[in-house]
């Protein structure tokens, strides 16, 4: 069954509320996961496990993290990711915005590019695919 | 240091649930020294205990070949104390897995009462990250789990008894 742009968003809401502790008015769609809202790196596993059961999907780790992309050196040189590895990371995450990103594409500010509203994109298209 | 907080398990189905038991005792040193005047197995040790009985949930289920370890503790709500002379059971229920963690829920009870309940979260120590090699010296996991008669009752999904792991 279809679910609504405001029933994914509220889901993965709940989600981020009782996996992080935040409040509910902090995870707008704007908000960074790890930035704004303090998620650390075991908070994206328990996050996945959240989400999985909120949604009954499965989320394979290299779909919200791509860190073979990120480590590879055929993708990345000096730290910055290439054209090449731009095109890669597109292909893999269709629903995230990287305009910001590759403006600056640092791996090391990867970490802070994922927002809610990226989040519920990423569900929608396992939801509504 | 002894750090065994499940006395014995008596019951243990391969990627499904496991129970134990732990008797609170008084010659535990924790039991009068965590609230001076009330003696009590601190709620803490209700789920380090659990946890060591998931731990063992999930370390199975993966053949013994994670480093796995108590990543988070999702939730753990306390409905009563566990004083010396009790028995409390233990119940752990593996709810998800993933390739770098697991999810599992625990009870307590007590004379058929709720005592406690917790979501816990294991998460997966890649090769490199905090120690290098095993968590457990050689031998001390298999000996911990011989005491804990945990082969006396473990079972495979299809009910055969557990095989020997290689990596114990």
């Amino acid at each position: 069954m279809a679910l609504s742009e405001d029933e994914i968003f509220t889901k993965v809401q709940e989600a981020l509320v009782d996996a992080l502790g935040v409040d509910d008015d902090e995870t707008t769609r704007d908000a960074t996961l790890v930035g704004d809202l303090g998620a650390e790196s075991i908070d994206f596993l328990d996050i996945v496990f959240k989400l999985e059961k909120a949604f009954d999907i499965q989320i394979p780790r290299e779909e919200l993290s791509p860190e073979d992309i990120l480590t590879n050196s055929q993708y990345v040189q000096d730290g910055v990711v290439t054209a090449d590895g731009m095109a890669e990371l597109k292909k893999r995450m269709p629903w995230a915005d990287l305009s910001k990103f590759q403006e600056n594409p640092r791996v090391q500010d990867f970490g802070n590019l994922l927002t809610v509203g990226d989040l519920c994109n990423y569900v929608d298209s396992k939801v509504n695919q | 240091m002894r750090w065994f907080w499940v006395d014995r398990f008596t019951e243990f189905v391969s990627g499904s649930h496991a129970s134990g038991v732990k008797n609170v005792a008084l010659d535990e040193e924790v039991v009068d020294d965590y609230c001076l005047g009330y003696t009590m197995l601190p709620p803490t040790l209700i789920i380090e205990g659990l946890a060591q009985l998931g731990g063992i949930l999930v370390h199975e289920k993966f053949g013994f070949t994670k480093r796995v370890v108590l990543a988070k503790v999702g939730s753990a709500k306390y409905y009563a104390p566990a004083r010396p002379g009790d028995s409390l059971q233990y119940h752990v229920k593996l709810e998800r897995t993933q390739d770098s963690g697991a999810t599992v829920t625990g009870t307590s009870h007590c004379d058929g009462e709720l005592q406690a309940e917790v979501d816990l979260m294991f998460a997966f120590l890649e090769e490199g990250h905090l120690i290098d090699g095993p968590l457990f010296n050689p031998g001390d996991l298999l000996a911990m789990m011989r005491m804990m008669n945990f082969f006396h009752v473990a079972v495979t999904a299809d009910g055969e008894p557990i095989p020997f792991h290689e990596n114990l």
